[in-house]
């Protein structure tokens, strides 16, 4: 095998990875995989969450330690026992979640951890070698920033610097494009192909067949540890054949959906205002509602309201004007508690920070909202830990959720399998209004689909569920009804499944998206013909 | 050079720390624990042989002055017992991640709380003895908690640092006691009130003599029952009632809490009352059972603080508690035996450290490998 190594001078693989084993508790993360990354190609790494693409890369960025396998760069065998190893051979790795400092300079982030400058800093001087590297690779940042002025698609541009300026050849980029808004994509993949252009080789982790498609050369897919495919030319290739490889049977992109039964209006949004956490206005004058038995979905780039909007709807943020009625009842303004005992479930966007708890148990983080009720409590205010086992072990069943047993921290749990915690949870309380976002953020293609069923199963379950999402097929596939959110106020609103082909629909809501209020649209005639 | 470098590892071991990805199992802290203490004693033995001693007869000496004999376990065990009390204050508090370092200060004020019901006198000296010390445990729970509130209250509504409000609060606990003992309870001009009358103290085994003579002499008192009562109760409350469920929600993310619909800032308050109470208890147990008078030196003694190193030793766990509190007893009290005092205070830093640093193969294991793979 290793001779393909020397076989193949005129491209030689820029990474080799051989038999790479690598278990956690209760997984096999990776199985004897073998990945292969040619010099000057993007390569994408395609598979469920939880099939062991992080883990595979976090082998070859020195993180992890493997149990077997070999890995050669540019064909000699190298063994990493740190991050700072494998940047040494040129391996640099931009991990999903930034590791930048806030107060810092941009200059000082990439410099953090080197040896060069010494001790004195002499700033304006590593500026200037900050930003040529940066428009070498059309990577434009201000040196001088500081990282918290920026945005989410230039403190990713940082971290690509970072790794740059250490004189990476291979870089890894752990689904880059989950925190980018659309424009900013497009940026993204302009730089990665001006840095392979230059010889430089792009590993991109994904889970997204779109973007996979339009940015790879070559494409590798892992299923459960296991590698499906092996550098695949990503031309040629049909997105259900690769979805196929990934989760090992056809992927339904088009659910079946029974026709909306919409009953009362359960969630009544009255022109409600109010301010994110900056103090600045983030809701201005937004109304919406939503009846039994349907979804209706919210679009919307983000950072238009969205958040700030669920937070008011569960009572977890203050309105400064308006009020949201849940069957009749006045739930702003009081407390997420009333929401909860009024039959409100809430998926929050932040599955990690705010949904669950990550160092208590499966058990402790699905009895989060029912502890206060029988079976869980008593009425001594005890807690009956059998009983909340025993709930927990059925929900780990019937949601299909891999973890070790219920006693295991939650921490310890992929994306995908945290969220069914979180969904389990809150479908479990049989609620009448529920809202979800961006429910499906980060999951893979399977786990997408699960999600998706359950949010149909509580709409023909007689449920009112609120979908905010930034996923224009998801909210398609899924909603009724479609509101559109542009700074903090509805521009529109579009039936889907009325009449009108997804295409106009999806023009209409571009555009509203966008800032131009329906009226104007109907009026102008554009996006819906005829 | 990268290829020299390899080469030059091919021969030997190496030694290698990975962080661990998965939970170790359940005996492994215990068993880190014991082992971070029989490295602990080890050093010490080392230090010991440098200046000269006989690091053996050393422990020996140390166990028989804490362990030797009824009398001197018994000794013990009154140590523990205000060790344990403000542990276990300082546990409820550290789960929400409420850094209470106020446990002294709402010690002291307990054991005012129930020196004032004598005192004051609040109750007559004639009053039936276990409604006299029933009177006297609340006063002194009461204090505490009032004790514990103010920094909680702070917290809640304005978001004060408790750490520096309640260690604030230690100071003016004892000059608020000192007030007193100066001038209005004063006994005499002494710096110390008048002894209780016999019915406001704690039962002590010494009194049962006549019936078992085994424990003539015997000094430990019902504060130890206090003690472990309250470690039950707390066992209780935090792992197996709804408000201990909050708390640990809160203490592991306090937004996951809110966004359950936990009040935070009433948590906040509530948790500091309960571990001032338990402080406050611990204070009330002080004055009852060994002390019998309000007096500043022998109740500022530092429990508050060496508690807050219990609670910490014992992992927050109030069962752990009752065994460590019972161990730095008996480091306290061969202190006392042992001339000279600084080895047990050392060999008391040694496990200190050791167990702090032991902390650490929790988090990360150790890998041994043969230099070529």
């Amino acid at each position: 095998m290793t001779q393909t190594t020397l076989s193949t001078p005129d491209t030689p693989l820029a990474v080799e990875m051989r038999g790479i084993v690598k278990k956690f508790p209760g997984v096999l993360a990776n199985d004897h995989v073998d990945f292969e990354l040619k010099r000057g190609e993007i390569h994408a790494l395609l598979g469920e969450n939880g099939a062991g693409k992080s883990t595979l890369m976090n082998v070859l960025a020195g993180l992890y330690r493997q149990e077997a396998g070999t890995i050669r760069v540019k064909g000699s065998p190298v063994e990493f026992h740190s991050p700072r190893d494998a940047i040494k051979t040129g391996i640099g790795m931009v991990h999903q979640h930034f590791m930048l400092v806030p107060s810092q300079t941009v200059t000082e982030n990439v410099l953090l951890g080197l040896d060069d400058p010494r001790f004195f800093m002499r700033l304006p001087q590593y500026d200037e070698k900050v930003a040529s590297v940066g428009e070498r690779f059309g990577l434009k940042v201000d040196p001088r920033a500081k990282i918290w002025q920026l945005s989410v698609g230039e403190q990713q541009r940082v971290e690509l610097l970072k790794m740059l300026y250490r004189g990476a050849d291979v870089l890894i980029m752990d689904e880059p494009t989950a925190v980018l808004a659309p424009q900013e994509i497009e940026g993204l993949f302009d730089i990665l192909r001006s840095m392979v252009a230059q010889g430089k080789s792009v590993i991109f982790i994904s889970h997204k067949l779109q973007e996979v498609t339009a940015i790879a050369d070559r494409v590798s897919v892992l299923r459960r540890g296991v590698s499906t495919a092996s550098g695949v030319p990503s031309r040629g290739v049909a997105r259900q054949e690769l979805a196929r490889l990934m989760v090992g049977r056809e992927v339904i992109f088009i659910l079946d959906k029974k026709p909306a039964v919409p009953g009362d209006v359960v969630l009544d949004v009255g022109s409600i205002h109010a301010d994110n956490d900056k103090g600045l206005p983030a809701l201005r004058g937004l109304s919406l509602n939503v009846r039994s038995g349907e979804i209706v979905g919210v679009a919307g780039v983000a950072g238009n309201g969205q958040t700030e909007l669920s937070q008011v709807i569960t009572g977890l943020r203050r309105c400064k004007k308006g009020e949201v009625r849940l069957g009749g009842d006045l739930v702003s303004n009081r407390n997420a508690l009333f929401g909860i005992e009024h039959g409100m479930a809430y998926v929050p966007e932040d599955r990690n920070h705010v949904g669950s708890a990550p160092n208590l148990s499966v058990t402790d983080n699905v009895i989060m909202k029912n502890y206060r009720k029988p079976p869980v409590s008593s009425r001594t205010g005890l807690l009956d830990m059998n009983a909340a086992a025993k709930i927990a072990t059925d929900l780990k069943q019937a949601y299909d959720i891999i973890a070790p047993n219920v006693s295991t921290p939650v921490r310890l749990l992929s994306g995908g399998n945290l969220q069914k915690v979180i969904l389990a949870r809150e479908i479990s309380g049989l609620p009448s209004f529920m809202v979800a976002v961006q429910p499906t953020r980060g999951l893979d293609v399977g786990a997408i689909e699960g999600v998706h069923r359950l949010l149909l199963t509580q709409r023909e379950a007689g449920a009112a569920v609120l979908l905010i999402s930034e996923e224009l097929e998801e909210l398609l596939s899924l909603s009724d009804r479609i509101y559109v959110i542009y700074e903090g106020m509805i521009m529109g609103e579009v039936r889907v499944g009325g009449g009108e082909s997804d295409e106009a629909l999806i023009e209409a809501i571009g555009l509203m998206m966008t800032g131009t209020p329906i009226e104007q649209i109907r009026k102008e005639g554009v996006g819906a013909h005829g | 050079m990268a290829e020299a470098s390899l080469q030059k590892k091919k021969t030997g071991f190496k030694i290698r720390l990975e962080p661990r990805l998965e939970e170790p199992p359940g005996w492994f802290p215990l068993f880190v624990s014991l082992l971070a203490i029989v490295i602990a004693l080890i050093l010490g033995g080392v230090v010991i042989s440098a200046v000269g001693g006989d690091p053996i007869r050393s422990y020996q000496h140390i166990a028989r002055a804490s362990f030797g004999d009824s009398g001197v376990l018994s000794d013990t065990i009154v140590k523990a017992t205000p060790i344990l009390l403000t542990a276990l204050a300082c546990s409820v508090a550290f789960r929400m991640k409420l850094w209470n370092i106020g446990a002294e200060g709402q010690f002291i004020m307990g054991a005012w709380g129930a020196s004032a019901v004598v005192l004051a006198p609040i109750l007559a000296e004639e009053t039936p003895r276990w409604f006299f010390l029933f009177v006297m445990a609340l006063a002194g729970m009461l204090m505490g908690a009032f004790w514990g509130f103010i920094p909680g209250y702070l917290k809640a509504k304005f978001n004060v640092n408790e750490i520096i409000s309640s260690l604030m609060l230690n100071y003016i606990a004892v000059a608020w006691v000192n007030f007193w003992i100066f001038g209005v309870w004063s006994e005499g001009g002494f710096q110390m009130s008048p002894k209780f009358p016999e019915n406001a103290w704690l039962p002590r085994l010494l009194e049962y003599a006549s019936a078992y003579p085994a424990f003539r002499g015997l000094t430990t008192h019902a504060g130890l029952l206090l003690g472990i009562a309250a470690a039950l109760i707390i066992w209780l409350i935090v792992y197996r009632s709804r408000w201990g469920y909050e708390i640990r929600l809160i203490g592991d993310n306090p937004q996951a809490a809110n966004y359950a619909g936990i009040n935070i800032a009433a948590n906040v308050i509530a948790v500091m009352m309960l571990s001032g109470a338990l402080a406050g208890l611990g204070g009330m147990s002080e004055v009852s059972g060994v002390v019998h008078r309000l007096q500043t030196s022998p109740l500022a003694a530092g429990y508050g603080f060496t508690g807050i190193i219990v609670a910490w030793l014992a992992k927050l766990n109030p069962l752990a508690i009752i065994v460590v509190s019972v161990f730095f007893g008996a480091l306290i009290l061969a202190g006392r035996e042992i001339q000279p005092s600084g080895i047990p205070k050392m060999i008391q830093g040694i496990i200190l450290v050791s167990l702090i640093a032991s902390d650490f193969l929790l988090r990360y294991r150790i890998r041994i490998t043969r230099g070529e793979e």
